[in-house]
């Protein structure tokens, strides 16, 4: 039974890989004061390229490399229209997504249930045997170790550097950063396309190792990139709280998945969608202390209560870059 | 959103760019076609074939015309509030759950054709506005953004129609992706003769229209709408009481919404399918952004839209290819047209001035 879990555990850790690249690259973005709403038809449309073009070059890295350069473009469209053209970026956004999931669906009907080359798993020596970690850490494939990394990565670059707080910057302040010598809209053109090539490589990642091959609609990565986009604002804006998220969701998808053998009275569909209500009551608990009827609530209730709930509302409480979504004008 | 001025300078250019920008959408379609190796004017003679090529065509056209242009305009009333509506293809399938739990109700009841119709359109407008409610909610009382409330909403409101189908109002012996049951035909709303178009559907599409012009142009009600639209903490000091303005924004939404899911329902399929909403409410969104967030404009763009849908029905059968070229087309062409508007106003309008 212990090792079911310890299987189990570690495939969540790799099913999950993908959506974090999804979140970190799309925190990055917001950070710098652009939201790139396109991430669900990005996902869609770069796994559909890298499946295709790994399958025509016969090569894995040419098929990651074609992914992330379907983000890139899609990140300096994003850019070019908010940024350049001052457009809203949630009108862009959400054109560009409808527009990539049709332009996957029509282009990918000729790779429709093609067999493909995959990632493949790689066991380190010596560290394999180790009880729980081995099996959890170091049987993985290289997406999964490389989003771990990223995790980390993501982080220090965020706090930790000088541009990582120039970043963080042009998101709050875009004015006090360009008094400081930040040229705010070249970064956020920069910060943009590297946020959504991470998009593009996550969709590489789906197509070639998660979910491997394309099978159109079916392939079940519809409404993965709006999942994404909820956990961004459920990890505040920080990648490792993120990553906690994806993780926390990636849990419950399989605990639904083995739920769904338990209980077989549950219809499939029900289960199926689990993940979207958990996703609007996990705003609410981020956002819910953000409103006033709350306080005047949690007066009425006895004190010791109020205090607690009132600490756990402001552990989770989130708020998002100042400057998000606003255009800046360089003067 | 444009102001008077705006639209009257620089008219020309704003005409000719856009001219343009359709061009370019087709250059752009003709490379994807291209790349899929199809000869793009066989493509398009197949979409306008499609579209137009009959009487019966034209009647397809605008039966679909109907349900997308009660969700753009009900698209206008949200967005002239502020508000990203895009739970309303949740809105609209909760519309068409509503209409056949009540026709599923009037099958055994005795009440006059017509009465039993028009009820059911009534409880698919109550359907819409309860599911738009919680969207509204969600937000006023639970700082849950539009955008995450509606979209979780419309997952949630995709499986329960599934579930519904494969339940409790499955057909007799095994539910399937087919539907439910058709109801008795005399229950059907009456077509005009030729056209498998419903005449009382058009009028109820034509009306929501001028419901919301009026109501924008006309009312007290629409006039605080634009005003917690522009500029909420404004309003709000203005004594506007903004959360209110939002629940009656997204109710109104749902209302419209809610009829064209019934009519879904009630005058095209005749049952409840699995994708009842055929992804009208996501092509409305596009359809109130081309139209610029005006209630008439999204007469012309809707029905064009409409017919680039039916049009791209046959593709797969004629040329082989995913009708979602459809919605490439679409896509391309609000891309465009919303970059050309951007570059005018950044450069033509900007020189101007």
């Amino acid at each position: 039974m212990s090792g079911d879990l310890i299987t189990g555990l570690a495939g969540v850790l790799a099913a999950t890989a993908p959506i974090l690249f999804v979140v970190i690259g799309e925190t990055i973005g917001e950070r710098g004061g652009v939201i790139n709403l396109s991430l669900n038809g990005l996902v869609i449309l770069s796994a559909m390229v890298s499946f295709a073009v790994a399958t025509t070059t016969g090569s894995l890295v040419a098929g990651f490399i074609a992914g992330m350069a379907v983000g890139a473009l899609t990140g300096l469209l994003v850019a070019f229209c908010s940024i350049t053209l001052r457009q809203s970026q949630v009108a862009i956004g959400f054109v560009l997504t409808l527009l990539c999931r049709d332009l996957a669906y029509f282009l990918g009907s000729r790779f429709m249930n093609m067999s493909g080359p995959t990632v493949q798993g790689v066991s380190i020596p010596g560290l394999e045997h180790i009880p729980i970690i081995g099996a959890l850490f170091f049987q993985q494939d290289v997406v999964t170790w490389l989003s771990f990394v990223a995790i980390g990565l993501a982080w220090w670059w965020m706090f930790k550097t000088r541009p990582g707080l120039t970043l963080r910057a042009i998101g709050e302040q875009p004015v006090a950063a360009y008094a400081r010598g930040a040229r705010v809209n070249r970064l956020r053109y920069a910060y943009t396309i590297a946020g959504s090539s991470l998009v593009g490589f996550a969709g590489a990642a789906y197509s070639l190792s998660v979910k491997a091959g394309w099978r159109g609609t079916i392939s079940g990565l519809d409404g993965i990139g709006w999942i994404a986009l909820a956990i961004v604002v459920f990890g505040g804006w920080n990648p490792v709280r993120a990553a906690l998220g994806a993780y926390l969701f990636g849990l419950l998808q399989w605990l639904g998945v083995v739920l769904q053998s338990c209980l077989p009275g549950v219809p499939s569909q029900v289960l199926q969608v689990a993940p979207f209500p958990l996703m609007i009551l996990a705003l609410l608990l981020v956002n819910i202390g953000n409103a006033d009827w709350v306080e005047k609530t949690l007066v009425r209730l006895p004190p010791g209560a109020a205090r607690g709930v009132r600490n756990l509302l402001r552990a989770l409480r989130a708020s998002p870059p100042a400057a998000l979504s606003q255009p800046y004008e360089t003067p | 959103m444009k102001s008077r001025t705006d639209r009257t300078e620089g008219f020309g250019t704003g005409v000719l760019m856009r001219i343009g920008a359709f061009g370019l959408a087709l250059v752009c379609v003709s490379v994807v076609l291209l790349l899929a190796g199809v000869a793009p004017l066989d493509a398009f003679r197949e979409i306008m074939g499609g579209a137009v090529g009959s009487w019966s065509d034209v009647g397809y056209v605008l039966r679909a015309w109907v349900p997308l242009l009660l969700a753009a305009v009900g698209l206008v009333v949200t967005f002239a509030a502020g508000l990203w509506n895009i739970g309303i293809e949740g809105q609209i399938m909760m519309g068409a759950v509503f209409a056949t739990g009540a026709f599923r109700v009037m099958e055994s009841q005795t009440l006059p054709p017509v009465m039993a119709v028009l009820l059911c359109v009534v409880a698919g407008i109550v359907g819409g506005v309860l599911w738009g409610a919680l969207v509204g909610v969600l937000k006023t009382f639970g700082g849950v953004h539009e955008i995450f409330g509606g979209l979780g909403l419309n997952f949630v409101a995709s499986a329960l129609t599934l579930w519904l189908i494969f339940g409790p109002w499955k057909r007799p012996g095994v539910g399937s992706m087919s539907g439910t049951m058709p109801f008795p035909e005399q229950l059907w709303m009456s077509e005009l003769v030729g056209m498998h178009v419903s005449p009382w559907a058009l009028v109820l599409g034509l009306a929501g229209v001028l419901l919301v012009h009026l109501l924008l142009k006309n009312t007290h009600l629409g006039l605080r709408l634009k005003a917690v639209g522009a500029n909420a903490c404004a309003a709000s000091r203005f004594g506007i009481p903004v959360s209110r303005q939002i629940m009656l924004a997204f109710m109104l939404c749902g209302a419209l919404a809610g009829a064209a899911g019934a009519l879904q329902v009630a005058a095209v399929y005749h049952r409840l399918i699995p994708s009842i909403s055929s992804g009208y409410g996501y092509l409305g969104l596009l359809v109130a952004i081309l139209a610029g967030y005006r209630a008439l404009w999204c007469l012309p763009i809707a029905l064009f839209f409409a017919a680039i849908n039916v049009g791209s029905i046959q593709l797969p059968i004629v040329l082989q290819v995913d009708s979602s070229l459809g919605g490439v087309l679409q896509g391309l062409l609000v891309l465009f047209i919303l970059m050309a508007d951007g570059a005018r106003r950044r450069w033509w309008a900007g020189r101007a001035a």
